[in-house]
């Protein structure tokens, strides 16, 4: 049963973790200042729900979840917003990030405090649900949403991950040697979620504190502390789950498919603050090291300026600071930036324990690095595709299976920094595949208008044709004249008569619009409302549409519902227009064999952000409606009938709007088709 | 600001490395000097001084950086690999030649340190033995070898002391005695072997040498250096197909372990066939990169035209590496047994 | 001479078999249509533009497949574009003209809303039908869709529509080509030592 197994690789960097290790996690003073970037999780960042200049308690959700993969945010501790802005956030990038400002006053006022005490009986949504709003991430340094962990269900194994390999970091290690018995109820209830068949809690063997302290407070439960090798990087996910079950996880896939599934230390703690005590995640164990003072664990609120941080450890030169580990870390530009719930640990750099790296020689192709590799890549390969910028070669070589854990960074002796060159790679491939999609969009988009062109060009065409028809079946100046016409016509041109018929109606009826429309109205104010009209009209269309079925709602925004009296009528007789030429369209959407195309909007499905645009939009009219409706009920109906001929446009203009609204309609009645029947 | 995603490193460098590549040769060198006398070292010497200006000169007229490259010391073990493929008694324009030809056009011309896709040293021998093989014979006796001042004089004036026989230069070496041997017909192997020529291994002296590389090489692998696959892979091949063509045939081939101790097999397998730039990087690919290189050698010095074939053999195999990589990926984590274990 | 008649017939054999055999294959493994022009429709970014002179990019592809067109005409695509263009035609990169439009970084189209009069006109702009709206209604640019292409800011007789350049964020952040190693750096003071 405690069989251990091996990952290729690895490397024995000198751990440096007795610097901070030694000494008991130090509780900090209130900072002045807390600077809580939104994004705190994998995913989307989360909406902020307060105002500036509005009071918040200790625990109250500051901003919340947008979306299922995002995690809702708290204010650490009691105070007011002062900001809600772009702020410097820990990040490689050096970009800001919007970011909410606290300024504590001092009182700790705690919000009411929810827990979860029948847990137990808790359905798998209502724990997910929970723990998303109590804003619980993965605080290995990955900030995933913890909730989606806790997804699956008859796990095989737990894999609880204590072994904090990379080098300096203490703090899972006096986490579990302080708050053993939290972790352990916090493994309980994420067991229970998961209805795990059997927990492993994986801890290298040189934190023998930590794993007698857990394996006290284990006795009693079916959880097994085990001691693993050191070996960096066995605290990575895969390694941890390879060494203690065997599996090995490929990339891409879902360690649940496997039947495990891994949680570090400080979340499953989390875990259990939140569920038992009702406490959101507020506040994490850094470790504080390098050149300071003091290098000690400090357990510090969430957005804690870090600069503030490193000054309690003493430290106060301004040397470079690497957040998360000398392995894996990333250089900290702007210490400004608050603690997010990643920063497992920051280390001050001295040039005596980091040099600088010597410049790169080529590479000898010797192979330590695959020597090195956990992941069993060949990096020498991978570095020299990365360099010449091969990206398809390097990703057939695997390149998104490497976890950027350096250790092939770390042995090359030609201090080639490998790493940089896959991150780079990465995220070039990523850049690429971004342009490639939107290329591709645009091309479908592109083509479907020629195609909307072409055959909005044929149908001229045909509508032509009918009208000449027409007029020669009006010469023949009777009604079995006009008979003899039809019947003579095969069913569609019967159809395009028939339009051509509805559109001469409704052209007599709507020709005396403008003509009744010349009343002076102050040309300003007309503009004014008549644009204000518009939007709001356009808006509340797309609005009952989008609710009704988002996919007609964008096809046509100016749809029927809710337009007043006057386009009302306008909108009838395009309408009216448009159901006869639906006839004909539904042949030649035949011929073409592709009814879907008919309609660009509803043929590509109105994706997430389309839907968002019209949303966008929909709130901005909603508040400008009532506003539009009450100028409007002044300056009377009339002046929004016909807002072209109002403004005086000229005459080549109203004839492209015309045709623009004609369209319109074609679309609108292509759409309404598509819904009756869909292909 | 570093941008480095890796903070810390092991401090190694390619300096080391080749330092301990060529502290390994140390054992080798010293048993050959003890065999061959003084000209090993003067020929070591003659090709370090050559390399070097050779290297220095190529990277300058290449814009590259000279000191780092030149620390590297790439060279120095190009040039001396070289020097102990080459006879001792070899005239000093040989060597230069030759190391010249491995350091401009086998290295710097495809791009230097990492880039050349021949091992250099081998590609200069090769240059060598084509072009001159007469001078390539100069491997004097270790049975008995010339004393230090005649040596000196025949590599650098060609001329011999008086009373010196032209035998003590171009003795034939065991490859040859045997190559010529069994061509002139009559005699079996066994009896060819005989000689005292042939030692107790069947090479006098050269056994020596040869466990010399042996040592080296076994610390290099203790030093993880160069991996056990490679060298092995090559004795390997060499034994199999010796051992093949003298199980087959005893009278007409010689035995695994006259292959194994002859020519530069040892030497070859220890540091030319582990040379990282030009061999393979993957664990399956070098065992048969390896063990090409030791069956081609065998049958390149038995059925070929020259007498030794080891460094044909490497730079056959060389133009395969590409290939033998591209084949032999390992699989990657999680990848074993298809898509979904 | 019977060898030399030998020799002969053998080359002629060998020769009708190759001929055979090149026949063959032209035949079994002909493509059809011509993906030469789909495959430079494929590097070409699809903005749309008709900053090179033709009506979009596939009709750009047409003209420089058939040879009557340069490679160096679409400035969305950049150099790397003209790049990757050389190399799928196996000719040589050729940079922009000086006088012709120079690349610039990606921008999108956003609508003032509120200056909107509604005419339509970008809609017929556009190239993409990124455009939602229609007669006398305000109309919204759907940013994820628009190219870029500015194709609709002559036509708006209102003057409404600005090009918001895409500046980086922490969702399209890229790493960068680490620093270059020491063999390039021609002019480091040690080569010149
Ligand atoms: S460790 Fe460095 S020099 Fe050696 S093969 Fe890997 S990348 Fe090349
Ligand atoms: S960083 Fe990637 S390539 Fe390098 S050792 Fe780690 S997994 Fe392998
Ligand atoms: S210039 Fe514009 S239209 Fe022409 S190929 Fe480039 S993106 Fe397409
Ligand atoms: S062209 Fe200008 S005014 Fe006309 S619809 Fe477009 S944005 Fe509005």
């Amino acid at each position: 049963m405690s069989r251990l197994y091996d990952f290729h690789g690895g490397i024995h960097p000198p751990e440096n973790k007795q610097q901070s290790s030694a000494t008991p996690i130090r509780q900090l003073p209130l900072p002045p200042l807390l600077h809580i970037a939104l994004g705190q999780s994998v995913g989307n960042a989360a909406l902020p729900c307060v105002q500036p200049g509005q009071r918040v308690l200790k625990g109250q959700c500051i901003a919340e979840a947008d979306g299922r993969l995002s995690s809702a945010v708290h204010a650490p501790t009691s105070g007011n917003i002062i900001a809600i802005g772009e702020h410097a956030f820990a990040h490689p990038s050096g970009l800001p990030a919007a970011t909410i400002t606290l300024q504590p006053d001092g009182l700790e006022q705690w919000q009411p405090r929810q827990n979860l005490p029948h847990w137990r009986d808790a359905s798998g949504s209502e724990l997910r649900d929970f723990l998303q709003q109590m804003g619980i991430v993965g605080l290995g340094g990955a900030v995933f949403p913890t909730h989606l962990k806790l997804a699956a269900r008859e796990l095989q194994t737990l894999v609880v991950n204590g072994a904090e390999c990379e080098p300096y970091i203490s703090c899972d290690d006096r986490l579990m040697q302080e708050r053993a018995a939290d972790i352990v109820a916090g493994i309980g209830i994420a067991a229970h979620a998961l209805r795990a068949g059997e927990v492993l809690i994986g801890i290298e063997d040189n934190k023998p504190q930590a794993i007698a302290a857990m394996q006290a407070a284990c006795h009693g439960t079916p959880f097994r502390v085990v001691a693993i090798p050191t070996k960096y990087p066995s605290g990575s996910a895969k390694q941890l789950i390879r060494v203690l079950t065997g599996k090995e996880i490929p990339h891409g896939v879902r360690a649940t498919e496997l039947g495990v599934q891994c949680l570090n230390v400080g979340t499953l703690y989390a875990i259990a603050r939140a569920v038992l005590h009702g406490e959101p995640l507020l506040s994490r164990i850094v470790t504080l090291t390098g050149a300071v003072a003091d290098a000690a664990n400090v357990e510090a609120l969430i957005g804690t300026p870090l600069d503030w941080l490193l000054a309690q450890a003493g430290h106060t030169t301004a040397a470079e600071v690497i957040m998360g580990g000398p392995m894996m870390g990333f250089t900290v530009p702007d210490l400004a930036a608050g603690l997010s719930k990643a920063g497992n640990c920051l280390i001050v750099k001295s040039p005596a324990e980091f040099p600088p790296r010597p410049a790169a020689m080529p590479c000898i192709r010797c192979g330590e690095c695959a020597t090195a590799c956990p992941m069993e890549l060949q990096p020498m390969d991978l570095f020299w595709f990365a360099k010449a910028r091969n990206f398809g070669k390097a990703q057939e070589w695997h390149l998104f299976d490497c976890i950027e854990c350096g250790a092939c960074s770390y042995v090359c002796p030609s201090q080639i920094p490998l790493v940089d060159y896959y991150r780079f790679a990465k995220s070039e491939i990523w850049a690429a595949e971004r342009d490639k999609k939107a290329a591709d969009l645009a091309r479908r988009r592109h083509d479907f208008r020629q195609f909307r062109i072409e055959r909005e060009k044929s149908e001229k065409a045909e509508r032509l044709a009918a009208r000449a028809a027409e007029q020669a079946a009006k010469l023949a100046a009777s009604q079995a004249a006009t008979t003899t016409v039809s019947s003579a016509q095969d069913d569609p041109k019967k159809a395009i008569i028939a339009a051509a018929m509805a559109r001469a109606a409704e052209q007599q009826e709507s020709k005396p619009l403008p003509d009744s429309h010349t009343q002076a109205l102050d040309d300003a104010k007309q503009a004014a409302i008549k644009a204000a009209m518009e939007r709001a009209a356009a808006r509340k269309a797309a609005a009952q549409q989008s609710s009704d079925d988002s996919s007609n709602a964008a096809a046509n925004p100016a749809g029927s519902t809710g337009i007043d009296n006057a386009k009302q009528a306008a909108i009838q007789a395009a309408m009216e227009r448009a159901a006869a030429r639906k006839a004909a369209a539904q042949q030649s959407s035949d011929d073409s064999g592709n009814n879907a195309a008919a309609n660009p909007v509803s043929a590509t499905g109105i994706d997430d952000t389309k839907q968002a645009a019209i949303q966008a939009a929909m709130e901005r009219a909603a508040a400008r409606k009532a506003a539009a409706q009450q100028s409007n009920d002044a300056s009377g109906n009339n002046a929004a009938a016909n807002p072209v001929s109002a403004t005086g446009i000229d005459d080549a203009k109203q004839a492209a709007i015309k045709a623009a609204m004609e369209r319109a309609a074609a679309r609108k009645a292509a759409a309404q088709q598509d819904q009756q029947d869909p292909t | 600001m570093t941008l480095h995603a890796t903070h810390i490193a092991k401090p190694a460098t390619v300096s080391a490395v080749m330092l301990k590549v060529l502290a390994a040769m140390l054992p080798g060198i010293a048993l050959s000097v003890h065999f061959n006398g003084i000209g090993v070292l003067v020929q070591l010497l003659l090709a370090s001084v050559t390399a070097l200006l050779a290297e220095a000169a190529m990277l300058r007229l290449r814009g590259v950086p000279v000191t780092p490259f030149l620390k590297d010391l790439s060279a120095i073990v190009t040039a001396w690999l070289l020097a102990l493929a080459m006879p001792p008694l070899g005239a000093w324009w040989l060597i230069v030649v030759a190391t010249l030809f491995a350091i401009v056009v086998a290295k710097q011309l495809y791009g230097g340190l990492g880039n050349n896709p021949f091992n250099p040293a081998m590609v200069g021998f090769a240059v060598a033995i084509i072009s001159f093989p007469a001078q390539m014979a100069a491997w004097g006796s270790p049975l008995a070898p010339l004393d230090a001042a005649a040596q000196l004089q025949w590599i650098f004036s060609h001329t011999l002391p008086a009373g010196s026989a032209l035998d003590a230069v171009s003795s034939a070496t065991p490859l040859d005695l045997l190559k010529t041997g069994l061509l002139q017909g009559g005699r079996d192997v066994s009896q060819l072997l005989a000689g005292d020529r042939f030692g107790q291994l069947g090479n006098a002296g050269g056994e020596w040498i040869a466990l010399g590389w042996l040592a080296g090489g076994l610390w290099l692998w203790q030093q993880k250096l160069i991996p056990w696959q490679t060298p092995l892979a090559t004795l390997a091949g060499v034994v199999a197909m010796s051992g093949a063509l003298w199980l087959a045939a005893p009278a007409h081939y010689a035995s695994p372990l006259f292959h194994l101790f002859n020519g530069a097999t040892l030497l070859a397998a220890m540091f030319i066939v582990t040379d990282p730039v030009s061999g393979s990087t993957t664990p399956r690919g070098r065992l048969i990169f390896g063990g090409l290189v030791g069956v081609l050698t065998v049958l390149i010095r038995v059925f070929g035209g020259f007498p030794d074939a080891v460094a044909f053999a490497v730079l056959i195999m060389n133009i395969a590496v590409p290939f033998i990589d591209q084949y032999t990926q390992p699989t990657v984590f999680g990848h074993k047994g298809g898509r979904r274990a | 001479m019977t060898t030399l008649l030998l020799a002969l017939l053998i080359m002629v054999a060998l020769a009708l078999l190759l001929g055979a055999v090149l026949g063959f294959a032209s035949v079994r493994f002909r493509v059809d249509g011509d993906p030469l022009v789909e495959k430079i429709d494929a590097i070409l970014p699809q903005t749309q533009c008709g900053q090179c002179g033709h009506p979009g990019c596939h009709p750009y592809a047409e003209a420089i497949a058939d040879g009557s067109d340069d490679i160096n005409k679409c400035p969305p695509g950049g150099e790397d574009g003209i790049r990757k263009l050389a190399e799928l035609l196996g000719v040589e990169f050729k940079p922009f003209a000086a006088d012709a439009p120079q690349p610039k970084p990606k921008a999108v189209a956003l609508i003032d809303e509120a200056t909107c009069i509604g005419c339509t006109l970008c809609i017929q702009a556009c190239p993409v039908d990124a455009i939602l709206g229609s007669a006398k209604m305000m109309h919204t640019i759907i940013a994820d869709e628009c190219t870029g292409c500015e194709l609709c800011i002559a036509p708006c007789p209102v003057d409404c529509i600005r090009m918001i350049p895409q500046g980086t964020d922490l969702t399209n952040w890229k790493w960068r080509y680490p620093t270059i190693p020491i063999k390039a750096l021609k002019t480091a003071p040690e080569s010149r030592a």
